[in-house]
């Protein structure tokens, strides 16, 4: 979280002000307008809305997607980018099909947790932090998900994969490397 | 997983077992919407506040802060729209009891937030979710459009004047938006700070309106104290305590899971070692963290034969606090120096950046740890540790530097062999360290 922006660490997309503005369905446009509707001051759903440009625009607030925000919410781009650098759920890069998110916290490490992410590390060929060449997996260590009476544990998107084994990880990966990988929680 | 009530009747975990728990009909058939109909049918708002002052009802949110009396600072004849806010974060390492909660019961957290709401004067309500939990979002509303469809949310709720909306929110990934005015900044699209107090929500909150942020645990308590009288719900616990209390359990032990106890519910080794099924692998008990990443560590002596007490006050006596419940239980073959590196970790990632102190703090701590954990830890340490908590705690704009230098604080007082290994000057140490390990 509260990512600190220096030379050496410049803002992501090196913060391009963008040209286009996304352009969504009228489903996606419905269920932005109930999001709206549910606060008297628009920004509130300013997170809401984020989660949904994200999904549409291939996993990342893209240029043209933070453009959309800004004039959705009727803030200034640096607002949309000054909340989007906050939130660690919130992507500002593009990442994986399939992001591997392991718990590292302290029930899940004192039962495997570290086997876990070493395992996704090897069979994948990345580090936590890393996207793999193609696009299709990212893998990211992450703080305890509520999953700790079930750990070890990692999320894909939003799906919990519980009481984890080597065996159980191995096929969860398999079945992503397949493309047979099935979201069960609706983003 | 095991989840139920041990000692006492299951009050907040009293439907979780039952098929299509989630649902309206199950819960209408089990007792659900009757405390609202009472509300409804002729109590006033300073009756229902009443009760629950009676019932001795302490926030499970950490702070433990009696719920009657934060109610009641909500002022009654301001002008401004008054809200109810639910704190769904649930971020502290060890804590899942929420999740489960409102997994399986999600119309009892609905049913306790109209009946705040109702005593608060308040027409709009928000369930503030960690981003994590999006599928408890997608069943939350679920469960609120149900609950409209039956004129239980909505205008006119129950044919009364009484309306009201109960909307859900996502967080993104930042424990901090679990402090109440942080998530209140984030509630209003802004970096999830904390705020200044006072003034307290309670008189300028969301919107800069009066607000009540509440945790789950605390609003799924409301319905069962208004059915049984808080007098009643007083009495399942203690004097101070009142009521049940659900914890959720992790680590070593043979049934982890969310247990719902009594306040005041005697001895917590009898809880580990029969309750919870007892040690993994019939391994030593080494230490507990009962409350969450944020509470003191007890080591084996302070538990086993002292009978320790599970409420508010048994765990400040015993050494550490119930905080939110997020029992964590570690067996012999944990070292106290890595689980607290672990949990430095987690501060440091999770500090908001907003106040020097902890900002900082947290980051010296983590390359401190670091550097001792490669094998380059000095003497002098632990010492410096301690000095670099000192500058941490009580200095910083909220609880969370408190919370970073709390478990490091009580880890190097509790465990002080357990770092001295690590903190062997480098000849010495390959040595030692061989035979330790
Ligand atoms: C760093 C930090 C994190 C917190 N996280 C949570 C949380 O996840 N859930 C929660 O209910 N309260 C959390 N709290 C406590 C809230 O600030 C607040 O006291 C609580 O929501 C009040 O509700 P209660 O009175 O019902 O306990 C946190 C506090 C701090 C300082
Ligand atoms: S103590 Fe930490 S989390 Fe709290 S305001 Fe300061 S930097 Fe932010
Ligand atoms: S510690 Fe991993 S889910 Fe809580």
């Amino acid at each position: 979280m509260s990512q600190q922006f220096t030379p050496n660490n410049p803002l992501p997309q090196e913060a391009k002000v963008p040209v286009e503005m996304a352009v969504f369905s009228l489903d996606v446009e419905a269920e932005i307008d109930r999001h709206l509707a549910k606060y008297p001051v628009k920004r509130s759903a300013i997170l809401p809305l984020m989660f949904i440009v994200q999904r549409e625009r291939g996993g990342y607030l893209d240029p043209p997607g933070v453009a959309y925000l800004a004039d959705r919410l009727d803030v200034r781009i640096t607002d949309i980018w000054e909340v989007a650098t906050f939130y660690s759920m919130i992507n500002t890069e593009p990442v994986g099909t399939y992001h591997i998110q392991v718990c590292r916290t302290l029930s899940c490490k004192i039962l495997g947790a570290g086997k876990i992410t070493e395992q996704c590390s090897t069979r994948l060929g990345i580090k936590p932090g890393e996207t793999t060449p193609d696009g299709k997996f990212s893998l990211s260590e992450v703080e305890c998900l509520g999953s700790c009476g079930t750990a070890p544990m990692l999320q894909i998107g939003f799906d919990f994969h519980e009481n984890l084994t080597a065996e159980k990880l191995d096929k969860i990966l398999d079945t992503c490397e397949r493309g047979e990988y099935v979201f069960t929680v609706k983003g | 997983m095991f989840i139920g009530a041990i000692g006492c009747e299951p009050l907040q975990l009293k439907r979780v077992g039952l098929e299509n728990s989630r649902t309206l009909d199950v819960y209408r058939q089990h007792g659900g919407y009757e405390a609202l109909k009472k509300v409804l049918d002729g109590m006033s708002p300073e009756d229902v506040i009443g009760e629950v002052k009676k019932s001795a009802l302490r926030g499970r949110g950490g702070a433990g802060f009696p719920t009657g009396m934060k109610w009641s600072f909500v002022p009654k004849d301001s002008p401004k729209p008054k809200y109810v806010v639910c704190n769904a974060d649930e971020s502290e390492p060890g804590t899942f009891k929420d999740r489960f909660l409102m997994e399986r019961d999600p119309h009892m957290l609905i049913e306790g937030m109209l009946i705040a709401a109702y005593a608060l004067g308040s027409r709009t309500t928000y369930i503030y979710t960690r981003g994590e939990y999006r599928y408890l979002i997608n069943i939350l509303d679920a469960a609120i459009q149900e609950a409209r469809e039956a004129g239980l949310v909505g205008d006119r709720i129950m044919g009364t004047e009484f309306s009201c909306e109960v909307f859900t929110h996502t967080g993104a990934g930042a424990y901090i938006c679990g402090e109440e005015t942080a998530l209140l900044n984030s509630l209003e699209g802004l970096r999830g700070h904390p705020r200044m107090k006072p003034p307290f929500p309670a008189i300028a909150g969301l919107y800069g309106c009066p607000t009540v942020v509440n945790n789950v645990e605390t609003l799924t308590a409301v319905p069962d104290i208004i059915k049984m009288g808080g007098e009643a719900y007083q009495k399942l616990g203690t004097q101070k305590s009142g009521g049940t209390k659900v914890w959720s359990v992790s680590g070593h032990v043979n049934r982890p899971g969310v247990y719902e106890l009594p306040m005041g519910y005697e001895d917590m080794e009898k809880f580990i070692m029969e309750d919870c099924g007892g040690m993994l692998g019939g391994k030593q008990l080494k230490a507990v963290i009962p409350g969450g990443s944020s509470v003191y560590i007890m080591p084996a002596t302070d538990i086993v034969g002292k009978k320790v007490k599970m409420d508010y006050e048994g765990l400040v006596v015993a050494g550490s606090m119930v905080g939110s419940g997020g029992f964590i239980v570690m067996d012999e073959t944990v070292d106290v120096f890595e689980s607290t590196k672990n949990l430095t970790e987690f501060y440091k990632h999770e500090s908001c950046g907003w106040c020097t102190p902890c900002r900082e703090g947290t980051d010296w701590l983590v390359k401190v740890f670091k550097r001792i954990a490669k094998g380059e830890g000095r003497p002098e340490d632990a010492q410096l540790l301690l000095d670099l908590c000192d500058n941490i705690e009580g200095k910083s704009f909220c609880p969370l530097g408190d919370a970073a230098a709390w478990p490091i604080q009580s880890a190097i007082k509790k465990f002080p062999e357990d770092f001295r290994r690590h903190l062997m000057p480098m000849a010495t140490r390959t040595a030692e360290a061989v035979a330790a390990d």
